[in-house]
Parts: structure tokens; C-alpha cells; sequence
């Protein structure tokens, strides 16, 4: 019986057997260690300054908040999801030092995914301790893109709204364009026309537009004495019709659930609210089904804190992607594909969490070669139905001449395409530089990947900013030559000095994640696990057939 | 030995019929078998599942519940005797085992009642009369005068007679009033004026009666018996000093700081006082001893004894075996010289009942219950099984715990780590009180007497001590562990299964989640902030002290274990979770800590201070005080509620109006249900 035991076990023989990649770094050597400590260090003032993220609004406005009996932001979106199941948040650093003077931590919304009752859904709650939970331009973004989520992965959305709508002064920002406020609504009916299910809590007020969100939702919960809907507040309505009247009376929970119908389920405080809202989420009757294989999931054979040593944060250093892979899936298992052919790409499959990837990660500049691999390798997936993993770390595409007239424009042109067509679910990391082209054929934002993490090391432009600033230098000097006038190294300095600067901040991951236009920065080491509840999110959406367009040949 | 039965023509036991249950129609059914002796037992309705029913090869119903109707149904008894065949009938303690009257009818019957003879039972069974019997006897008994002539001449010729000291006792006395101990002659006339004043102006009527005090006396009794043949022999003394609500909770054998002595003239007295009234069968002989090791014949007991057991511990004998050979006409089976006298045996009554509130007899489901494993000196004679219920309609003792050693201090070691294996959930135990009460230096020095449990009620019954915070990570840590484990079954059981959403890691991107659980000791929250680590430890701050926690959930023989560490202190308890209730049984004792139920579950949850009130044990509603639509203040009388033979009134626990009365007068209410509803203060 032992010997039958050990067969059925695991499928002992060699056949099937996947080779182990990575290899034992020299943790004692002295770029190691240079790398290891840049990179903590990196990743130490993410954790400080994600730290001040979390806590929202002043002092002041989170002990007005609570003295109320409401839960702050983030503790709504612990107590609805599962009890100490993950949540997967998204752009912490929305509006990080994007108002000057104005602080708005988070954007002033959270967005995130977590289970609620057993399923995956998006998540997104006003913070009230921030202006009071009015949009600024980069809350509508982030709002949006936290729908624009949920509708490609289909999950199910739940609104903690606590929000006094539209930031005023900025209104020319945040309502007359097609992804401003009204977005919001529009992409509510929509998703509900496709059977994604909108649930909006009332936990504050939900004025004017913002009237709408429990409006257009498939059910909501009100919260008594706390949630409030109306067009119109009672400064609005004073002024309008002279009437005098409470916000409770205008528009409370006992008006909503008994009168209008404007509410369905009546709540006594914000726990309440929460758990009816995991009562709405349990009879939702929805059964997350897999397109996908499953087995089961192992730890990588190496610490993840080792991708310090091995990155790092000089982009100008460079490492095998192979050893991010073997530090990423599981037991380190990758199953590469045309080892010997392009080998600035690295392609192949593995597994994590038991979900199968296929990788696509930058060994070096593309040549036509790498290009033409990973274009034949996205198409792989896209028949196979394999979730697509990006791991951006790209200078761009080879110039010169003789790149040139081989026709690197139309194999990159290759790559780019069956990138953008590819309906597999697409996750992109940029865990080094992202630069030119190389951005698109690596599924930069443009190109629609499900979720785009950055590590805090990752820089992302048009191109470097040394390269951009010897470019514009040359531009300048050339000019200065036909002017028959010199340009000193000391004018060159100062010509490049700011661009280089410049480059530097926007370049800067923060900068970006500010702006969403990625979904977050990353500690290198919770990769793995960010991966893995990304592509489990992703999987909530049956898998498309892809149609590719024409291959430039 | 050599077993001879039947040894009497005519009066051989082939099939015995219990006529008890619980834990003493098991213990006597499972002697029946291993004699090879059939065995019938009887049930009422309650009982229908009962442990005794399973055992027994036969079993008959006897009627409803109350044991006026079943177990005390004589005629209903005889009846199944008869119809099934049985020869004699063992009436076990308690119900019929001192009825007389069934003693004779069973005589009438021609079914062997196994006990003494009627005229035993009588005799004993009256005091006056078994007192005089005995002092003819030569038995020593308490002296005392309760004569008409109330002479101060009078009076103090008896007090002398008596012997220092003494006490007087107003006759119509109560409460101590107008009662004086006298010490010495010198302060009679002193004392006796006193006590007079103070009885006049009390019941005004100043009658006296004198008799022997016994300072702080012990409960000491011998086990003996007799058979038809004229013998008689003792199995030597018991003490049962330590007793609440006049019963006892606590035994051993032998008595602590008896000389052989002392023990032999013990021994003899009793067989004396057994001869006296021509006892056949097992019976125990009360005395009171005084800290001089006098002792005076209190009563006897004519069945066998709740605590029996710790006497077959130290004799090696099987006294229900005994019973049976007797009753067939045997001659008692070892001469008084065969039997021996052995280490040291203590016996524990595990009770339902809540030792914080006086002892209050409880009932309920058993809904998880643990005990040590039994083995050659740890007995655990009990009468029910996990699930069971002890009933509202009986004594509601769940179970003895037998342990025997060489030595005191050895046996009493082990009855301590016995007990702390005797995990019961479900209702209210005297456990911990058992486990206090054997860890008492003065328990352990021996000094036991009747007062023991008032005289050293402040630290046998602290006021409610503060659970330490190591043992409330712990709590917490389970129920995150639970809530991890069920967790882990959901995704099992979907096709999702590796997701890294579905485990309970408690991760969140760049910053740590901590999470503040709310666990309630008595009627305190306390507040543990617990942060998940990546590496599946937990910090948990607890006001100002934050402590590493990790561990995990095992399962033992059908037990749940939290194994856990506290900053480094590895520990391993039992784990129960029942009605928003942890339990963790361990070596260092048993910890009870609440899960506070949110407001809006409230209707559903346990607590009688948040919607409404509930029954605290199953009874009967006796009063109503109130209907739908009054007004109650906190603290007023809603209903009265009789269970376990005690009234109970149900209190308003806040200021409401009443919405909802859910029983009348005479129903009866389960424990936990909800008695009265309370209106919400708002909406709805």
C-alpha cells in the first residue's frame, strides 16, 4: 500500500517533472549588499509613507468622524470583508502630493478587492476625514478605474458612500468630460446591464449626483441618523423654495426605507450596514467558475527579500529576470519557451497560487528576435486561455541602422499588437525601468492590462532622462552650430540639469501612482501575493477568445 | 475468592431490576455483568436516552418525568419486576432505597429487595428511636435534655451530666438567637440568664434545651455490613466533613489523622449499632467527631452511599457485588481480620450547579463534556454522556470522580489533575470549586470539617478574578484559529481553492492590518488590538502590553486542543466555543470568556440584558407580572420562575416597555428562552 500511496500521491514520474529555476545569490558581496540596502530603503519609506496614507484625514476629522459612531474608511472595508481574509488595494498613493498645499491621502477613496461573504468583489469607500469625502479630479479617476476593474473582471461592486459629491472649485475637473462624475453612473448601469452587481451603502451623505450611487444601485443599506440622499441639501433647498427642513426629514434612512423606496434595507450603525451588505453579498447566488487548471500552490524555494539584493534600485545595474521568476511562482517551477531564441525576452510558463501564467519578462534592450518570441508566446496563452504576466524592465526596442533594415519596426509593431489584442487576463509589473516602445510591447497602461503594479524602484517616460537630456542637447547644440555660436559644457550642464531633474520626478513611481496611472506600488517582496489575488480577481471573468488583427510579415 | 451464588436454594439472582438511574443504575448494571447477572432497568420519559437504558439488557418504561410518577411508582416497579422476571430488585440511593413500605411490599412480592429488612429501615429511620436503640447498644450518641423542668437548678445538673461544653438553645430558637455555648460551669447561670433574655424578647418564650457541643465537628462514617447469617464487619470510615447545602461534595477514606486506634473503636461502635437493629446488606453508620476524636452516633444510613466508592478503593472490594451475594443468602464474602485497609482515596461530586450563586442547582445540556481517562485508580462513575441533559427532574449530579493513591497527599495530587481533565460545557459546574477547594492548604493539611466551606468561603469562592491577559490572547488566538479553520472548509469545498483570497492571512499592501476584537470577561470588554504578522504570528495589545501570539488547532479523541504560544510560553488547552462563549480548559484551570454579540443580533444571541430577558435554567413560570405594553423600570419583578425545587425572579434588566410576554403561568420555559421581549427604544 505505501508504494501505491507514493504513486497516486504526486505524479512521480520524470515526465512531468518541471526544472527549478533561480540560483543562490552571493549574499556576501558587496553589490548584493548595495542593492539590498538601496532597495530596503526603498521599500522602507513605501511602508512609512503608506503608513500616513492610511490614516486618512486630520486628527481632527477622523475623532469628529468617529465621535459620531461611524467606522473610519479602512475599518468598513475590514469589517465587510471576510474576517482577516486579504484585500487587495489599489493606488494608496492616489493624489500624493498632487495639490500642493492640499493633502487628499488616497485619493479620498479607497478602492480594493476583498471577499465578501465567499466573493471577490470591488470595493470602493469614501473617506469622509478627507474633505469631506468630496471628489477631486483624482477621486473620479481612481472611482473610475476601480469600475473600469470591476467590469473587466466582472466583480461585484460595493459603494461605501460618504461623500459631499463634486469638489466645488475644481468642478471644471471633475464633471463636463466623458471620465468625469457622470462616469461614475454611467458605468453603474452599464455594469448592472451586464449582471455585475451594484450594491451602494448609505453611510453618509450622498448628495446631488451623488444621490445617484444608491439610486442606480441593485440594493442598498442605509444607515439611521447618518446616511442621507437627496438632490438637494437643505442649504439648497432654502434657497430654492424657502422650505426649512432637517437633513434627516429630506432624506434619512426612515424616509428612504418607508416612504420613497429609495432604500431597501434599514441599518442601526455602520456594523449594521456591513453585515446586511454580507447578507446582500450571500444572496447573490454567484458561483465563481475557473476557465482555468488549478494545482496546488507551493512556495517559491527562495526568500522573496533576496529580490532586494538581486534588483535593487539601480536601474543601470542590470539581473536575470529569471531570478525575479524563481523568487515569484510557484516552487520556483518555470517552464521556459524558445530558451535559445531572443534571449533579451524571457518567456515561459509556471504557476502561482496554482494558477497558471505565462511570463514575459526584459532580459535587455528587444531585438527583432525577442520581439517576433514574444509575440508567438502571447499567442500561446491566448489559445491556451493562460493568464499573461508582464515583467517590465525595458529600455526599449535596439536602434541603429542595421536594426533598422532588418525591420525591427514591424516584429516590435508584432510583439505590441498581440499584446493589445490579447483577451487573456493581462498583469503587468514594472519592476525596473519602462521606457519608449519597450512600455508598449511590455503592456504598459495603454494597453489595458488588468492590473499595473510598479516596485518602488521602477522608473517610467518616453525614454531616460540622461538619454532625453542628450537628445535635447544635441537638439541644442546643433542649433547653437548653425547660429555659429559654442555651447559650453557649462550651458550643457545647465540645459540638462532640469530635464534630467524633471524626468527624474515624473519618472518617479509615485509620481505616476499619484496620477493612477498604475494601480499601485509594491514591496517587491508581496509580489507573489499581489499576483496571485490579482489573477484570482481576474478569473471572476470568463476568459475571451482573442482575435488577433494582421501581423505586419 | 471463590464466588458462590445461589448457595440458598431458591434465592439465586439470574436478573436484578435497577429501580434508580443515572449513575447508580449504571454502577449496579455494570456489577450485574460482570457476575453474569441479567439486568432490568427502569426509565421515565425523560430518561428515554439515558446512559442507564443502553446499558441495561432490558429496559421498561415507567412513566412520565416527575419520579412521583416513575421512579417512586412502586406498584409500577413490582409490575415489571415481575413481568420480567426479575428475582430482586436494587433500589440503588436515593427514590426507594429507605421506603420501607417498598421494602415490604417487595418481601410480599417474593422479589429479594436488596437491602436491609424493613424493620431496619423503621427503626433506623426514626431518630428518637435509633438514638435509644444505639446508646443501649453502647453505641456513643449526643447527649442532651429537653425536659419540661426548666430549674436553673435543673438545667445545670444536666449540663454537668452532658459534660463541658455544652450549648443552650432556646426551644423555639432560630438564627442563633438566644443560643450561648457554655465552656465551663463557672459561666452557666451567667449565660443561661442571658440566652433566656435575649429568647424572651426574641420568641417571647424563654423554654431552654441543653445539649453536648461539638466544636466545628467532623462528618465521619463507616461503611459496614451484615447478612443474614448474624455477622456484621466494617469496611472501615469515610470522612465527609466538607459539605455545602448540607450535602457533600467531597469524600475520602480514609479519615485524615485517625489513629488505628481511634479507627478500630469507630469500626467497632458501627458493627455494634448494626448488630443492634439486625442489619443485613450495606449500611453506613454517622457520627460526628470532635476535634478530640470523640465521636457520637448521629444515624444510619440503611442503602449503600453516594461516596461507596472510595471505600471499594481502599479495600479492593466491589460493595455492589457484596449487596448481591448477601441478598442471595451468602455469607459476607472476607472475615473482619481479611479486610485490608490501602492507601488513600478521594471522591469529587461533579455537580451542575453555580457555585457562585450559593450552589444553585442547575440543568441543561452537556453539550461538550471531557473526562480523564479511567483507569485502575481513577474511576469516573457518572450516569451521562456528552449530549445528554441533566434534567430539572433530578438530582443534578453529573458525575463522581474516584481517583486512589499509596498516600494522601499523592491521591489528592491526582484528584487535582483529574479534575482539571474534567471539561464540561453546557451549563455551570462546581469544578473549578472542586479544584479550589482540593488546592486548599487547609484541605490538604487535613483540617476538614463542617464549616469548612463558610469559614473559608473568601478564598475558596474569590470574587470574580480578573482573567490574565496571556490566557485572553489565547481566546482570541482560537477564535481567529476557528475562524481560520472554517475558512479553510469553504474553500475546499469550491473549485477555487488555492486563491490567496481565501486564506486567512489578514494581508494588506504596504501597511499591516490590525484588527480589534472585542472578548468580554464577566462584564468587562476587553479590547485586543491583534496585528497579523506575515509570518502567522499575531501581535496582540491589550491596554498597554503587547504580547507575540501564534499557535495552532489540533483535534484529539473527538476534543479540540489550541496549542498556542505567549511571547515564548508554549501552552495546550481544550477549546470549546459555545453560545458566544470560549472555553479553555488547561492545567492551570478552566477560563470563560464571552464574545460580545452585536446590538442588531441581539434578538438572536443568549445575553438576557439585550433584547429581553431569558430563562436562566429550564422550569416552570410560577408568576407573571406583567403583559405586553407596561412600563418596567430596571430591576422590577417580571416573572417568577421555579426550577430545581428554588424560585427564581426574573428582573427587568433595563428601563422598557414590555413588548412581547412568551409564557404563561404554569408553562414551562427551556433555559435560554427568551421569557419577555423589550420594545426597541426607537424604530423598526
Amino acid at each position: 500500500p505505501c508504494a501505491r500511496a507514493a504513486v497516486s500521491r504526486s505524479r512521480a514520474y520524470h515526465g512531468d517533472s518541471v526544472a527549478r529555476l533561480g540560483t543562490q545569490p552571493d549574499s556576501g558581496s558587496s553589490t548584493y549588499q548595495e542593492n539590498y540596502e538601496q532597495m530596503k530603503a526603498l521599500v522602507s519609506q513605501l511602508h512609512e509613507r503608506a503608513q500616513y496614507v492610511r490614516l486618512g484625514g486630520s486628527e481632527k476629522a477622523r475623532a469628529r468622524h468617529t465621535s459620531r459612531g461611524k467606522l473610519l474608511p479602512r475599518d468598513r472595508i475590514d469589517n465587510l470583508i471576510d474576517p482577516g481574509s486579504p484585500f487587495l488595494e489599489f493606488s494608496q498613493f492616489a493624489g500624493y502630493q498632487l495639490y500642493g498645499d492640499e493633502e487628499v491621502p488616497a485619493g479620498g477613496i479607497i478602492t480594493g478587492i476583498g471577499r465578501v461573504s465567499g466573493v471577490e468583489c470591488m470595493i470602493v469607500a469614501n473617506d469622509a476625514t478627507v474633505k469631506g469625502g468630496s471628489y477631486y479630479p483624482v477621486t473620479v479617476k481612481k472611482h473610475i478605474r476601480a469600475q473600469e476593474i470591476a467590469l473587466q473582471n466582472r466583480l461585484p461592486c460595493i459603494y461605501l458612500v460618504d461623500s459631499g459629491g463634486a469638489n466645488l472649485p475644481r468642478q471644471a475637473d471633475t464633471f463636463p468630460d466623458r471620465d468625469h462624475f457622470g462616469r461614475i453612473f454611467y458605468n453603474q448601469a452599464i455594469m448592472s446591464s451586464e449582471n455585475i452587481t451594484q450594491i451602494a451603502v448609505v453611510m453618509g451623505s450622498c448628495t446631488a449626483g451623488g444621490a445617484y450611487v444608491p439610486a442606480m444601485a441593485d440594493e442598498n443599506i442605509i444607515v439611521r441618523k447618518q446616511g442621507t440622499i437627496f438632490l438637494a441639501g437643505p442649504p439648497l433647498v432654502k434657497a430654492a423654495t424657502g422650505e426649512e427642513v432637517s437633513a434627516e426629514d429630506l432624506g434619512g434612512a426612515d424616509l428612504h426605507c418607508r416612504k420613497s423606496g429609495v432604500t431597501d434595507h434599514y441599518a442601526l450603525d455602520d456594523h449594521h450596514a456591513l453585515h446586511l451588505t454580507r447578507k446582500v453579498v450571500r444572496s447573490l447566488n454567484y458561483q465563481k467558475k475557473l476557465d482555468v487548471t488549478v494545482e496546488p500552490s507551493e512556495e517559491p524555494l527562495f526568500p522573496a527579500d533576496e529580490l532586494y539584493g538581486i534588483v535593487g534600485a539601480n536601474l543601470k545595474r542590470s539581473f536575470d529576470v529569471r531570478e525575479v521568476i524563481a523568487r515569484i511562482v510557484d516552487g520556483s517551477r518555470f517552464n521556459e519557451f524558445k530558451a535559445f531564441y531572443g534571449d533579451t525576452l524571457v518567456t515561459g510558463f509556471a504557476r502561482i497560487f496554482g494558477y497558471p501564467v505565462g511570463i514575459i519578462g526584459n532580459n535587455g534592450v528587444l531585438f527583432s528576435e525577442s520581439a517576433k518570441k514574444g509575440a508567438h508566446f502571447v499567442q500561446l496563452c491566448c489559445q491556451r486561455n493562460i493568464p499573461l504576466l508582464f515583467l517590465q524592465n525595458i529600455t526599449g526596442f535596439m536602434v541603429g541602422r542595421d536594426y533598422e533594415a532588418e525591420g525591427i519596426a514591424k516584429d516590435g509593431a508584432k510583439m505590441v499588437a498581440a499584446v493589445a489584442c490579447a483577451k487573456v487576463p493581462k498583469i503587468t509589473v514594472i519592476i525596473g525601468g519602462s521606457y519608449g516602445a519597450g512600455n508598449y510591447g511590455m503592456c504598459g497602461r495603454a494597453y489595458s492590462p488588468r492590473f499595473l503594479y510598479m516596485w518602488p524602484n521602477a522608473r517610467i517616460s518616453v525614454m531616460g532622462g540622461e538619454q532625453a537630456a542628450t537628445v535635447l542637447a544635441t537638439v541644442a547644440r546643433d542649433q547653437k552650430a548653425r547660429e555659429g555660436k559654442q555651447f559650453s559644457s557649462a550651458e550643457e550642464a545647465a540645459l540638462k540639469e532640469p530635464i534630467i531633474k524633471r524626468f527624474e520626478e515624473e519618472g518617479n513611481p509615485y509620481y505616476s501612482s499619484a496620477r493612477v496611472w498604475d494601480d499601485g506600488i509594491i514591496d517587491p517582496v508581496d509580489t507573489r501575493l499581489v499576483l496571485g489575488l490579482s489573477i484570482s480577481a481576474a478569473l471572476n471573468a470568463p476568459i475571451q477568445k482573442t482575435n488577433f488583427g494582421i501581423f505586419r510579415m | 475468592r471463590t464466588m458462590q451464588y445461589g448457595t440458598t436454594p431458591g434465592r439465586s439472582i439470574a436478573k436484578v431490576l435497577i429501580a434508580n438511574r443515572g449513575e447508580i443504575a449504571c454502577r449496579v448494571i455494570r456489577t450485574a455483568k460482570r457476575m453474569g447477572i441479567q439486568s432490568v432497568a427502569v426509565y421515565s420519559e425523560a430518561d428515554r436516552n439515558s446512559m442507564h437504558v443502553d446499558m441495561a439488557d432490558e429496559a421498561y418504561s415507567i412513566g412520565p418525568a416527575p419520579s412521583q410518577q416513575s421512579y417512586l411508582a412502586m406498584e409500577k416497579i413490582i409490575q415489571v419486576a415481575k413481568s420480567s422476571a426479575a428475582q430482586a430488585i436494587h433500589p440503588g440511593y436515593g427514590f426507594l432505597s429507605e421506603n420501607m413500605e417498598f421494602a415490604e411490599l417487595c418481601k410480599q412480592e417474593g422479589i429479594i429487595f436488596i437491602g436491609p429488612p424493613s424493620s431496619a429501615i423503621r427503626d433506623m429511620g426514626i431518630k428518637s428511636t435509633s438514638k435509644s436503640i444505639m446508646a443501649a447498644a453502647g453505641v456513643p450518641v449526643v447527649e442532651g435534655y429537653h425536659g419540661e423542668d426548666q430549674s436553673d437548678q435543673c438545667l445545670k445538673e444536666h449540663a454537668g451530666k452532658i459534660g463541658y461544653p455544652v450549648m443552650i438553645k432556646a426551644v423555639r430558637g432560630g438564627g442563633g438567637k438566644g443560643m450561648r455555648i457554655i465552656r465551663s460551669e463557672k459561666e452557666f447561670q451567667e449565660q443561661l440568664e442571658s440566652a433566656r433574655r435575649e429568647a424572651k424578647k426574641s420568641f417571647n418564650d424563654d423554654a431552654m434545651l441543653i445539649e453536648k457541643f461539638v466544636d466545628t465537628p467532623r462528618h465521619v462514617e463507616v461503611q459496614v455490613f451484615g447478612d443474614h447469617h448474624g455477622n456484621a464487619v466494617y469496611l472501615f470510615e469515610r470522612d465527609c466533613s466538607v459539605q455545602r447545602r448540607h450535602q457533600k461534595i467531597i469524600e475520602e477514606a480514609p479519615a485524615p489523622g485517625i489513629n488505628p486506634e481511634v479507627r478500630r473503636k469507630l469500626g467497632e461502635a458501627a458493627v455494634r449499632a448494626a448488630q443492634a437493629v439486625k442489619y443485613v446488606g450495606a449500611g453506613t453508620v454517622e457520627f460526628i467527631m470532635d476535634s478530640e476524636h470523640n465521636f457520637y452516633f448521629m444515624e444510619m444510613n440503611t442503602r449503600l452511599q453516594v461516596e461507596h466508592p472510595v471505600t471499594e478503593m481502599i479495600t479492593g472490594t466491589d460493595l455492589v457485588e457484596w449487596q448481591f451475594r448477601i441478598a442471595a443468602g451468602e455469607r459476607i464474602p472476607l472475615s473482619q481480620e481479611e479486610i485490608p485497609l490501602q492507601g488513600h482515596a478521594f471522591e469529587a461530586r461533579i455537580y451542575a450547579e453555580d457555585p457562585d450563586n450559593s450552589f444553585m442547582p442547575g440543568a441543561g445540556p452537556l453539550v461538550h463534556l471531557s473526562t480523564p481517562q479511567a483507569d485502575m485508580s481513577t474511576r469516573i462513575e457518572t450516569g451521562v454522556r456528552q449530549g445528554d441533559e441533566v434534567s430539572v427532574h433530578y438530582d443534578p449530579m453529573i458525575a463522581k470522580l474516584v481517583v486512589w493513591a499509596a498516600d494522601r497527599p499523592s491521591a489528592l495530587s491526582k484528584l487535582r489533575y483529574s479534575l482539571h481533565q474534567y471539561n464540561i460545557v453546557g451549563l455551570r459546574t462546581n469544578v473549578d470549586f472542586l479544584l479550589r477547594l482540593s488546592g486548599h492548604p487547609e484541605f490538604e493539611a487535613g483540617n476538614v470539617h463542617t464549616d469548612f466551606i463558610p469559614q473559608h468561603h473568601k478564598t475558596l469562592l474569590p470574587t470574580h478574578s480578573v482573567i490574565a491577559k496571556e490566557a485572553v490572547c489565547q481566546a482570541a488566538l482560537g477564535l481567529i484559529l476557528q475562524e481560520k479553520e472554517m475558512t479553510s472548509a469553504f474553500r475546499l469545498h469550491t473549485q477555487d481553492q488555492f486563491s490567496p483570497f481565501s486564506f486567512s492571512s489578514g494581508r494588506r499592501l504596504n501597511i499591516s492590518y490590525t484588527r480589534n476584537m472585542i472578548l468580554r470577561s464577566g462584564k468587562n470588554d476587553i479590547v485586543i488590538a491583534v496585528t497579523y504578522n506575515h509570518d502567522g504570528s499575531y501581535d496582540m495589545q491589550i491596554e498597554n502590553q503587547t504580547f507575540r501570539v501564534l499557535g495552532d488547532l489540533c483535534s484529539e479523541g473527538g476534543c479540540t486542543y489550541l496549542k498556542s504560544s505567549v511571547d515564548g510560553v508554549a501552552s495546550k488547552s481544550k477549546f470549546v466555543i459555545l453560545d458566544n462563549t470560549i472555553y479553555l480548559f488547561s492545567m492551570e484551570g478552566s477560563i470563560e470568556i464571552g464574545i460580545p454579540v452585536p446590538k442588531y443580533l441581539a434578538s438572536a444571541s443568549s445575553e438576557g440584558t439585550q433584547g429581553g430577558t431569558i430563562a436562566p435554567m429550564t422550569g416552570t413560570i410560577e408568576k407573571v407580572f406583567v403583559k405586553a405594553g407596561d412600563r418596567v423600570k430596571a430591576g422590577d419583578s417580571l416573572m417568577v420562575m421555579i426550577a430545581m425545587k428554588m424560585e427564581h425572579t426574573i428582573k427587568a434588566p433595563k428601563d422598557g416597555r414590555i413588548k412581547k410576554v412568551f409564557f404563561r403561568e404554569g408553562a414551562q420555559a427551556n433555559r435560554h428562552a427568551p421569557l419577555v421581549e423589550f420594545e426597541e427604544e426607537s424604530d423598526f
